[in-house]
């Protein structure tokens, strides 16, 4: 599974760092950080996190 | 597998759609319904108060997607007129009549409208896509606009209008904006950010009566504290009442919504739940243990995502769907300023200021009830609320709820 975050459309909802807080986080400066690569114990978290977002600006490929 | 051969979702908006694709997801495979009484497919509200008045939105710009393989059998533009609980069938008011094995109710709710008399025209309210569009073109025309309640619609409004140069003037009655949902303390902090931006804002006053012309058109508001304002447009901004109107005789139980147990099913006169049927969105309210189980309905775009999946999973697995038990959160976006929240703030009977920086729009508050954590709140420091939710969230978990009957 690859995420990428278009963070352009980002604002900072917090609703993937709620759904998946080990894939997606914040910085200091309020700047969403997230794991590109999560380990597949974390899929589930990550297609919640898709669903939860109010901009749909993750976006998850799955080979 | 299921033994469900159709379903139909009555509501064709968020909750309908999420419902709906849940319910394929968690396996169902039968013809699947989506009754709507809006001719639009289904798009999503929020932008409506934002860029769909302020930055040239189109419709299709707001359009949700639907996931290719839903196979969803449309049935747009008619209303449901009745539910037919015991023979399991939803009435449409073009005189149809639909069986169902199982049923979402997500009819969602409605702008609450001026109470009493007749309005001149120019006074609207914003709920859907029609309401919105209406809005923006009377924008681009008007140079003076009047709000009716400085709610999280009302502020957004408000917001939106003032990026276009409109002059705005906003009423309250409450002491300050969002004071019964989210207290003093942030209510100071929202009537600062609309002065700061030129909004003409009175709190604690209400509309006496609108003014008109000859033709019957708006041309402005008298206020209860004397104030006579000039307008050319304005937005009621009252609130929602929830579309449960055609659930009258159906033995369901409504008061103020569609009271629903912890697992989403609505109930019935006798207090135990309809079968075949489950409920999310705006028009449900159900116990919530935040809220010592009272009846809550937080209206807010995140519940409506969660409840949806929660609801499709109780009718397809009712024996092992767990109670839904979410931290609810909402949020509003003013003047750039990112408000954002978890929990139910309006319970509290406690709030305090964690950090305010009034320079940079940053504020934190917490808010309590009977001592432990039920909400907080942030204004551009998202990142705050991560600690606070898992706070509220452990609070929830250590509660082992009970199902049970909202009059025990």
């Amino acid at each position: 599974m690859t995420v990428i975050v278009d963070l352009n459309l980002c604002q900072n909802h917090g609703q993937c760092v709620y759904a998946a807080p080990e894939v997606f986080a914040f910085d200091e400066e309020e700047t969403l950080t997230y794991q590109p690569e999560p380990p597949e114990s974390q899929h589930d978290r990550v297609r919640a996190a898709v669903a939860a977002c109010p901009v749909r600006a993750i976006l998850v490929s799955e080979p | 597998m299921s033994p469900l051969r159709r379903v139909v979702v009555v509501g064709a908006s968020l909750a309908g759609l999420r419902a709906a694709e849940a319910l394929r997801r968690y396996g169902y495979a039968g013809e699947l319904v989506l009754v709507g009484d809006e001719p639009h497919m289904p798009y999503d509200r929020p932008p409506l108060t934002k860029q769909f008045l302020n930055d040239g939105w189109r419709p299709e710009q707001i359009a949700l997607p639907i996931p290719p393989g839903l196979d969803i059998t449309w049935r747009l533009g008619v209303p449901a007129s009745g539910l037919d609980v015991a023979d399991r069938a939803v009435r449409l008011a073009d005189g149809a009549r639909l069986h169902y094995d199982g049923v979402v109710l997500a009819t969602g709710a409605r702008a609450r409208p001026w109470p009493g008399h007749p309005v001149p025209a120019g006074v609207r309210t914003i709920r859907g896509l029609d309401d919105a569009a209406a809005v923006a073109e009377a924008l681009s025309r008007t140079r003076r606009l009047l709000i009716v309640g400085a709610g999280f619609l009302g502020g957004e409004v408000a917001a939106a209008a003032r990026a276009l140069g409109v002059a705005v003037t906003l009423v309250e009655h409450q002491e300050f904006p969002l004071l019964a949902q989210t207290g003093p303390h942030v209510g100071r902090f929202v009537a600062a950010l609309h002065r700061a931006n030129g909004v003409d804002l009175h709190l604690g006053s209400r509309v006496q009566g609108f003014t008109s012309n000859g033709r019957g058109e708006l041309t402005g508001a008298e206020l209860t504290d004397g104030t006579q304002v000039e307008a050319g447009l304005a937005v009621l901004a009252l609130g929602a009442t929830p579309n449960i109107e055609w659930l009258a005789g159906s033995g369901l139980v409504t008061d103020r919504g569609l009271v629903c147990d912890e697992h989403c099913r609505p109930l019935r006169d006798d207090r135990l739940p309809a079968p075949d049927a489950v409920a999310a969105g705006d028009l449900t309210r159900w116990p919530h243990p935040l809220a010592g189980n009272e009846l809550i309905s937080p209206g807010h775009w995140s519940n409506t995502v969660e409840q949806a999946t929660a609801a499709a999973r109780a009718l397809l697995k009712p024996d092992t769907a767990p109670a839904y038990r979410p931290v609810p959160s909402f949020w509003s976006d003013l003047y750039g300023v990112r408000i954002r929240s978890v929990g139910l703030p309006h319970l509290a009977d406690a709030s305090e200021v964690v950090d305010h920086d009034p320079a940079a729009h940053r504020l934190i508050v917490a808010y309590h009830r009977n001592g432990p954590l039920v909400g907080a709140l942030t204004a551009n420091r998202t990142s705050q609320l991560v600690p606070y939710r898992a706070e509220i969230q452990r609070h929830l978990d250590s509660r082992r709820t009970r199902t049970r009957s909202v009059q025990d």
